[in-house]
């Protein structure tokens, strides 16, 4: 799937502005950026559940998108295996096929044993990786996923990366938004949203190494405009050469990220 | 204290619906029981038949402090045609001259508007014979039933459906329908139909209860009962889908959709009757589906009017049916699919 310099805007709001994104088959492709980016609208765009203003969505038929929103994904008032039930039936599954995908679904989530659980009464993380499920269930080409970990333990953040990684083993095309640049380094492709414009995108290596400049570790920074806390230090952006005697540091794909913010926000 | 004062002031302030209820629902039910709560109906819509209908309706009309208006003049009628009238609720009370003492047939089924006549008529005393047709011994319960069946309806029409509706909003599950394979059209029946089953077996169910409890007579067609309960399901389902397409989540549905159902309970006429409604206030009478429904549920099951008595109302339903649950239905389509369906839009330079 391939969008191309998409534009969205909510009223008087530009939402995304001119945002392009290529989603590889068997690929992790990462959005990334802070709260109001963008990332939700840009997946809404692709799914045709926002008007675009300009640009064009390249998408396969619905039949093969798996969607999971930013939400819990799943119906509360249903068990895990009526909510198995119901999207497989929306999808026309057959009931053998439903019975197989399902089983083998659920028990590589972990969600084998709750089947007869109301969704409702499931885990943060439990409800996510049975959102995840469905969004699975009929093998979709294309796996969208709003913010899959957002609010999740550490442990169940690495339960339902692994199905993530799973699904592109498999030859799925996954789109996810993220708020944690640890999970945007997993990812094949990386595009870093703020405020509606794509300020980086590529392979996080990729990224990371074409950007200028080098990090210096300091107790007091020179240049505050481009320096943010860090333990209990800094770090510092320099475009070029450091002062001399100053402790430098590789670039990180969140320190790019933070830089290329802090370069928007002061307009260099 | 006064940080949580203002901060509650702040608020509320914000919460429109809330505001609304605050200064809305006080205005409302101050015009409404300023207006239009009346009992006293002081405009009987009357007909004379028979061979003196002529002079009769000229007596009528000059009775000290009768209500009467007389609306048709009929010699060539009898006891059937007067019947007839006060079956299509042509009019409320119909007097057939053909016999001595003239006969007063008064509808029961409006139950102010007979105690009205029969407080007239009593005035005159033995010079008319007055008989109560469709409620003889004027129960109350007979007359609200047939209104309640609709009250209830629209309870769970456009409580409960929009409750329903909204919840997938609430949830972001509507995003997750929209996004799969199925035609908006097929979500939107799909969520409808078995608010519309349980809200059928509901009515059958308080019909029946309601002729066993206060033994209520079904006098009528239950084939007309049907059109028109169907067609009145049809309209309160639609507003429930309406105030869920305005609504963020279930507390704005029932707040909003309250809006929707207390004008129904004061001004449908199950409670004060339309004739004693004043103009300024009665116009809104007409525009509420319940109005239409207690005209149908109370013809039909009290005075048997068949279904050609019973055209008004039913085409008033019909057409409401349609423009209400078309607009519904297309409002809640957009939540399906906000998206326009075209992928691609040439960039428009400045």
């Amino acid at each position: 799937m391939s969008a191309y310099e998409l534009t969205v805007r909510f009223g008087h709001v530009l939402a995304l502005d001119d945002v392009s994104l290529q989603t590889p088959t068997g690929q992790i492709t990462a959005v990334v950026g802070g709260d109001g980016a963008g990332k939700t609208t840009l997946l809404e765009a692709l799914v045709d559940l926002v008007p675009i203003e300009a640009g064009s969505v390249d998408s396969p038929a619905r039949s093969t998108i798996g969607f999971m929103p930013a939400g819990a994904g799943s119906w509360s008032e249903l068990s895990v295996d009526e909510n198995v039930a119901f999207v497989g039936g929306s999808y026309g599954l057959a009931t053998d096929v439903l019975t197989t995908r399902a089983d083998d679904l659920l028990t590589r989530a972990g969600l084998s044993d709750v089947r007869d659980r109301l969704a409702g009464q499931l885990s943060g993380g439990m409800r996510k990786k049975l959102g995840f499920c469905l969004a699975m269930l009929h093998e979709p080409q294309l796996l969208i996923l709003d913010e899959p970990s957002t609010g999740l333990d550490p442990v169940s953040r690495v339960e339902l990366w692994r199905l993530i990684s799973e699904a592109a083993a498999r030859g799925t095309a996954v789109v996810l938004t993220t708020t944690y640049l640890d999970e945007a380094e997993r990812a094949g492709t990386v595009l870093v949203l703020e405020r509606g414009k794509a300020l980086l995108s590529g392979s996080p290596q990729d990224v990371v190494s074409s950007y200028p400049g080098v990090i210096v570790q300091t107790d007091s920074p020179t240049r505050p405009q481009f320096a943010w806390r860090h333990g209990t230090g800094y770090r510092e952006w320099w475009p070029d050469d450091p002062p001399k005697g100053s402790t430098t540091t590789a670039l990180t794909l969140e320190d790019v990220s933070i830089v290329a913010s802090l370069r928007q926000e002061v307009g260099s | 204290m006064r940080a949580m004062i203002l901060k509650e002031f702040r608020e509320l302030r914000r919460d429109h619906r809330t505001m609304g209820m605050l200064i809305g629902m006080p205005v409302l039910l101050l015009v409404v029981f300023g207006y239009a709560a009346n009992f006293t109906v002081d405009n009987v819509p009357l007909a004379a038949v028979g061979p003196k209908a002529q002079q009769v309706a000229q007596q009528v009309e000059v009775i000290a402090q009768a209500p009467f208006d007389v609306v048709e003049v009929d010699p060539g009628g009898n006891a059937a045609t007067a019947e007839d009238l006060l079956q299509r609720d042509s009019v409320d009370v119909a007097i057939d001259t053909g016999q001595q003492p003239p006969v007063a047939y008064i509808d029961g089924s409006s139950l102010f508007t007979a105690q009205t006549s029969i407080a007239a008529f009593n005035r005159l005393g033995d010079q008319v014979t007055v008989e109560i047709l469709f409620n003889p011994e004027l129960k109350t319960s007979w007359v609200m039933v047939p209104a309640i069946i609709g009250l209830i309806l629209t309870f769970i029409g456009t409580i409960i459906t929009s409750i329903g509706m909204v919840k997938e909003k609430q949830t972001g599950t509507i995003e997750q329908l929209a996004v799969m394979p199925i035609k908006p059209s097929t979500v939107i029946l799909g969520k409808i139909l078995p608010y519309f089953l349980l809200a059928t077996l509901d009515m059958v169910m308080v019909t029946l209860l309601g002729m066993v409890l206060f033994d209520v007579p079904f006098n009528g067609s239950v084939g007309v009962f049907a059109i028109g309960a169907g067609l009145f399901l049809f309209v309160v389902l639609g507003l429930g889908v309406f105030v869920s397409t305005i609504s963020q989540n279930v507390g704005q549905a029932i707040q909003t959709a309250f809006f929707f159902l207390l004008p129904q309970i004061l001004l449908s006429g199950f409670i004060f009757p339309l004739e004693a409604i004043p103009w300024g206030v009665r116009w809104i009478s007409y525009f509420l589906p319940l109005t239409y429904f207690t005209m149908v549920s109370q013809g039909v099951m009290l005075r048997g009017a068949p279904l050609d008595a019973l055209w008004f109302p039913l085409i008033m339903l019909a057409i409401m049916a349609v423009v209400i649950f078309t607009g519904a239905v297309l409002r809640f389509r957009r939540n399906l699919a906000p998206g326009d369906g075209r992928r691609s839009k040439p960039k428009v330079s400045a």
